[in-house]
Order: structure tokens, then C-alpha cells, then sequence
């Protein structure tokens, strides 16, 4: 039977078999059209409440708070990776607790967000949080709210880096890449998550189908973007 | 990295534990764990990483190195190091936040009288 450390480590890249990276995160720039709508939802209004699910940014803090917005943070990728979160099926294989999960994560008043950035989320989550978390973000957002997510195309591999976004311009994205030392491990060992799964349209249709819309922006990286109206 | 040396500081070492309602006119450094309330008002507060403090926070300035669970009001600045983890609502002018440093709640900058706002840094 796998250890709670083995189950948690299929969530990131074996160290062996990867080719050399540069021992500094890398960091690039692309440009959103979602981020771009996003910019002009945020430009027309004041006091809305964003909720940013990346890693912890303070380029995006000061993004937000510097136009009048509210800025809550919420690291959900790292915190799905709690080891406490791993219990035993009745078969005696480790899952993963989602309703303990839910208890301690994206606990706030329902319809309380106009904006939330799910960025790559659920292509890195563990697959059976990725719905409840959806539809928990569905009761945390205001009707009329928007999400911004990524998803990789099938033309990524395995290996697609995970990035953190941190928002520069209205438009415009620097990527970083993710790195943190799996539970248990020393900190001098960070690693990058791995890629769980794409999904095609059809299953991000589904998994936003109780939103009121949907829309897709294609980009060159591989990455589809998709901006869902709650 | 070591406790600030200030002329006027006072230090919870890491084997101690407090609960309660801490209160001073001086700089406070926290190693160990303290569970309850801390105002400091107009110094600052330093959680060292092996601090794991519990508590409502009101203080001039915050550096986290450690661990905090509770809301954090600084009238001047909050400090988040690699090593942070927060979780609880923050309220201040400035706020910078080191890569790896993780942060779960809101952030509300609130803009210095007559000044317009420039509050986050990485």
C-alpha cells in the first residue's frame, strides 16, 4: 500500500528523470485577453472583491488594492497538498478528504466575489477536489461575477511547467515558475507540481455548466483560457 | 535571520509558550508560541520562524517569519518572509511579501492621509 508521502509526491515531478532547470524559477511574460477583460471589469468599478487562488503575490495585491478593489488570497493548490488531507477509503486506498477540504478552504459568505483568478488550478488540483471546488466558488460569487481559469491543450506535455501569475499590466502576465518543497520534504528540495490531466471543451463546459456563460480565448503557449460568468 | 537588536526589545524565546493578552511600549520579538491577544501599538511585532502565534495583532510594524493565525492591523507595514505562513485578515499602509511566503485571507491596504497609495512589494 502507497504512503501518505507516495501519494503526495504523484503530485510533483520526479527529480530523475527531468532534464536540468535553471536553479532560479524562471519567469516570462504573456499577454491575457482574459486578464484584459478582467482589467476593464476592474477599471469601470469600485470596491469589488477579488479573490486570487494563485500562489501569494504581491504584484497582484498591489494591482487590485492600487485601483480601490478588495483583494482576499487564498493559495488553494498549495494548501490541496496538506497531508492531513489524505485518509483512508474503506478499501484501504488514500484519497483524498474532500469534505475536510472544503471545511477549511474557500470559507467565506455566499455571493461575496465579483472577481475570482483560478489561473491553472484545476489542471494541477487533484482530480477530486476540482469539482467541489468549483462548485463551492459557484456559491462564493456574486451572479454577474467572472472567473478566470487556464487550461493547458492537449498539446502540452506532461511536463508543462506550473506557473504563478503575477499581474503587470491590464493586459499582461509574468510567469513564474511554482516551486515548493513537497510535505515532509526539507525545504532545499522544492519541486515543481505536475500536470494532472487536460481537459477538453467539453469537460470545462461541464465543469462550469452551472455558470451563466463561458468563453474561450485560444493563445500560441498552448494554454486556453476561459473566462465564466457565475 | 536573528532577532532585530534594538535598544528596547523584548524577546519570547522559542520554548516558551504564552496565552493571553500581551501588551508593551517596546519592539517584541516572538520565538516561541503565544496564543491570544498582542498590542503593541506603536512598535513592532517580529515572529521568528520558529514562532507560532495565535492572535489578534494590532502593532506599528509586523515581520513574519514564522507562523500566524489571526487578523493583523499595522499602522505602518507588514513584512512576509519566504518562511511566512498567515492565515487571517491584514489591515495596513505597505505591505511586502517574499517569494515562497504563503498568505491566506484578505488584504486591505489603507492609504496614508495625503498620500497616494504604493503599497505592495515583492
Amino acid at each position: 500500500m502507497a504512503s501518505v508521502s507516495d501519494n503526495v509526491m504523484k503530485f510533483f515531478r520526479s527529480s530523475s528523470n527531468q532534464t536540468a532547470r535553471p536553479a532560479v524559477p524562471q519567469r516570462r511574460t504573456r499577454r491575457s485577453s482574459g486578464m484584459a477583460e478582467i482589467s476593464r471589469l476592474l477599471n469601470s468599478q469600485e470596491g469589488l472583491c477579488v479573490l486570487d487562488m494563485g500562489s501569494t503575490s504581491a504584484s497582484n495585491i498591489r494591482f487590485f488594492t492600487g485601483r480601490g478593489h478588495k483583494n482576499y488570497s487564498e493559495d488553494l493548490l498549495r494548501s490541496s497538498l496538506d497531508p492531513a488531507l489524505r485518509i483512508q477509503d474503506s478499501t484501504g486506498n488514500t484519497v483524498v478528504d474532500s469534505k475536510k477540504f472544503l471545511d477549511e478552504n474557500l470559507v467565506y459568505a455566499n455571493a461575496q466575489f465579483d472577481v475570482v483568478l483560478c489561473w491553472n488550478l484545476p489542471d494541477y488540483m487533484e482530480e477530486s477536489l476540482v469539482k467541489p471546488t468549483i462548485d463551492r466558488l459557484w456559491s462564493v460569487m456574486k451572479p454577474g461575477g467572472v472567473l478566470l481559469a487556464f487550461f493547458h491543450t492537449r498539446d502540452a506535455g506532461p511536463d508543462s511547467i506550473c506557473y504563478r501569475y503575477h499581474v503587470t499590466d491590464t493586459d499582461m502576465l509574468e510567469m513564474q515558475e511554482v516551486k515548493f518543497a513537497p510535505p515532509g520534504r526539507p525545504a532545499s528540495d522544492k519541486q515543481s507540481p505536475r500536470l494532472q490531466r487536460v481537459f477538453n471543451n467539453r469537460h470545462i463546459e461541464n465543469l462550469f455548466r452551472d455558470f451563466a456563460s463561458i468563453k474561450f480565448f485560444l493563445a500560441r503557449d498552448a494554454i486556453r483560457e476561459v473566462l465564466v460568468v457565475r | 535571520m536573528d532577532a532585530p537588536q534594538t535598544g528596547e526589545l523584548a524577546h519570547i524565546g522559542k520554548s516558551v509558550v504564552i496565552k493571553g493578552e500581551l501588551s508593551g511600549s517596546e519592539d517584541l520579538y516572538v520565538d516561541g508560541n503565544v496564543e491570544g491577544k498582542i498590542e503593541l501599538r506603536n512598535h513592532s511585532l517580529t515572529v521568528g520562524p520558529n514562532g507560532n502565534v495565535k492572535a489578534d495583532v494590532s502593532a506599528k510594524a509586523v515581520v513574519v517569519q514564522g507562523k500566524l493565525d489571526g487578523s493583523v492591523n499595522a499602522s505602518d507595514r507588514v513584512d512576509l518572509r519566504k518562511s511566512a505562513i498567515v492565515t487571517g485578515d491584514l489591515t495596513t499602509q505597505r505591505i511586502a511579501i517574499e517569494e515562497g511566503a504563503f498568505l491566506k485571507g484578505k488584504v486591505d491596504i489603507q492609504k496614508e492621509a495625503g498620500k497616494a497609495a504604493g503599497p505592495a512589494s515583492s
